[in-house]
């Protein structure tokens, strides 16, 4: 599975966590816990299934957000969006809008990644977990905000479908500590995956737009 | 009310749904929602599902008959030391007292230079005191199947004999204290390959995963609900199950790896949720979906 590419070093962001620590002078007590409890929990947990050991580090996006109660810094949050969004792989061809009715099944499932999960991809892209999407189903998650008549709202105009993917794609480029996994950066949900759920969320057709 | 438990178990099995824990069931409603529903509006699966529950509670939990298995447990000379527990083990009241020990764990105990929770704490005193291996204990820890592990039991025993009494977490000891701070930071601790922390989904009032009510950890009410209910008969495969479980399978939904069997950060955790419920009542064992 592609997943490497989510545990960019750490190193990358050393030296604004260093900044960061620094620039924080009531932080003493609390980044003493903080650091406990980083010790402890890389001895306390171990593999199982594809939920390996080393999934207890933390990567950079992931140490800042950590280090800052989810509230970057404001100049901080744009430099590290703008490496995010620069990441984001468009379709070759252009083309963004996919299969809504894949979509919809993407949408629904919830399952990929846990350790009694199947290793490899597909995967689900939980969206329901967290969002009320297409009006037909009515068990949905509040964690995120509802998406119901999101392309009514929004348009599907070339630049919403550009937003759409790049949001599902790593929504972590344009809110650095979004509680929304990074779907297609770390290689959760494929290309076409994420083009699906664009086309869910924007096509004229689709139910979420009825 | 100990016995009307075996209808009740083969009810529980019949009403068993399968991987409710991943998919809650849900009832189709023909009106089409124009907002997101509210936090407490709950389907009727869940509504017919908590009338079975209270039904439960009060003629003949399932999870008694581990109760009384615990006891026994609890009582008899056992292991390679041939010692009972109850001559042996102190659960922080004083040897052997078993009476409201529950609820005033976590707790610091000095024998052990470490903050425990029940599990962690008996699963000590069968060590020292009776002489069982800790890695036996800890190769299959939790229930499955037709398997139901002897600590399990003996914390369920523990369990009930603190029900309808006030959590009350020694928070003063700088100890529990020190073990709380950092369950806090583990709570809010992202990582794996979703960015999630626990508090991504319990740190905020009403929000829900599909049709699950998410309580926040932070809040007397939510860290309550948290703690209530365990340990607990779970009707998915008709299992006694302990709050140590449920914190490994917490972190298996987060996508994280598995946490030891007994482990501080377990520990911390538990501290810190339980500590936020003190000065409410224990409800006793619980039953879950």
């Amino acid at each position: 599975m592609k997943t490497i590419a989510r545990f960019s070093p750490l190193a990358a962001a050393m030296p604004i966590l260093i900044a960061l620590v620094g620039a924080m002078p009531a932080a003493h007590a609390e980044g003493d816990y903080r650091a406990k409890a980083l010790s402890m929990m890389k001895q306390d947990f171990v593999t199982k299934g594809q939920a390996t050991a080393d999934r207890v580090s933390e990567d950079g996006l992931q140490a800042i957000c950590n280090r800052t109660g989810n509230k970057p810094p404001a100049d901080i949050a744009k430099r590290l969006e703008a490496d995010q969004l620069a990441a984001i792989k468009l379709p070759a061809d252009g083309k963004l809008l996919g299969d809504w009715k894949s979509g919809e099944q993407i949408a629904q499932s919830g399952r990929g990644f846990t350790w009694s999960d199947a290793p490899g991809l597909p995967v689900g892209g939980n969206c329901y977990n967290c969002h009320q999407i297409a009006p037909k189903e009515t068990s949905f998650g509040t964690v995120g905000p509802s998406l119901y008549r999101f392309g009514k709202l929004r348009g599907n105009t070339a630049e919403t479908q550009k937003y759409v993917f790049g949001k599902i794609y790593n929504a972590k480029a344009y809110n650095l500590c979004s509680a929304m996994p990074r779907f297609g950066h770390i290689g959760a949900l494929t290309e076409k995956q994420v083009k699906d759920l664009v086309a869910l969320l924007l096509d004229p057709n689709s139910p979420v737009n009825q | 009310m100990k016995y009307p438990i075996a209808v009740a178990a083969m009810l529980a099995l019949v009403l068993q749904p399968a991987g409710a824990q991943d998919r809650p069931a849900a009832v189709k409603k023909s009106a089409k929602p124009t907002v997101a529903a509210p936090a407490e509006q709950k389907d009727a699966a869940t509504l017919e599902f908590e009338k079975f529950r209270t039904q439960m509670e009060q003629g003949g939990n399932p999870a008694e008959l581990f109760e009384l298995q615990g006891e026994e447990f609890w009582k008899a000379k056992r292991g390679p030391k041939k010692v009972s527990l109850a001559e042996s083990c102190d659960l922080g009241l004083g040897l052997g007292v078993v009476n409201g020990a529950y609820v005033q764990m976590p707790r610091y105990f000095a024998d052990a230079g470490k903050v425990m929770d029940a599990e962690r704490r008996i699963v000590w005193c069968m060590v020292e005191k009776q002489g069982f291996k800790f890695d036996d204990l800890a190769k299959r820890p939790f229930a499955s199947g037709n398997y139901t592990p002897e600590q399990t039991s003996l914390v369920t025993y523990v369990a009930a004999r603190s029900t309808n009494m006030k959590i009350a977490v020694p928070l003063k000891d700088p100890h529990v204290r020190e073990v709380y701070e950092i369950g806090k930071e583990v709570v809010n601790y992202r990582a794996g390959p979703y960015d999630f922390a626990c508090n991504t989904c319990h740190g905020e009032d009403g929000k829900r995963i599909r049709m699950q009510n998410l309580p926040n950890l932070s809040t007397p009410q939510g860290a309550l609900t948290a703690v209530l209910g365990w340990p607990g008969y779970r009707m998915t495969g008709s299992v006694m199950l302990t709050h140590q479980w449920r914190m490994g399978d917490c972190f298996r939904q987060q996508r994280f790896p598995q946490p030891k069997y007994a482990s501080d950060t377990v520990t911390a955790l538990l501290t810190y949720m339980t500590a936020n419920a003190n000065g409410q009542m224990y409800k006793g064992l619980g039953i879950k979906r």
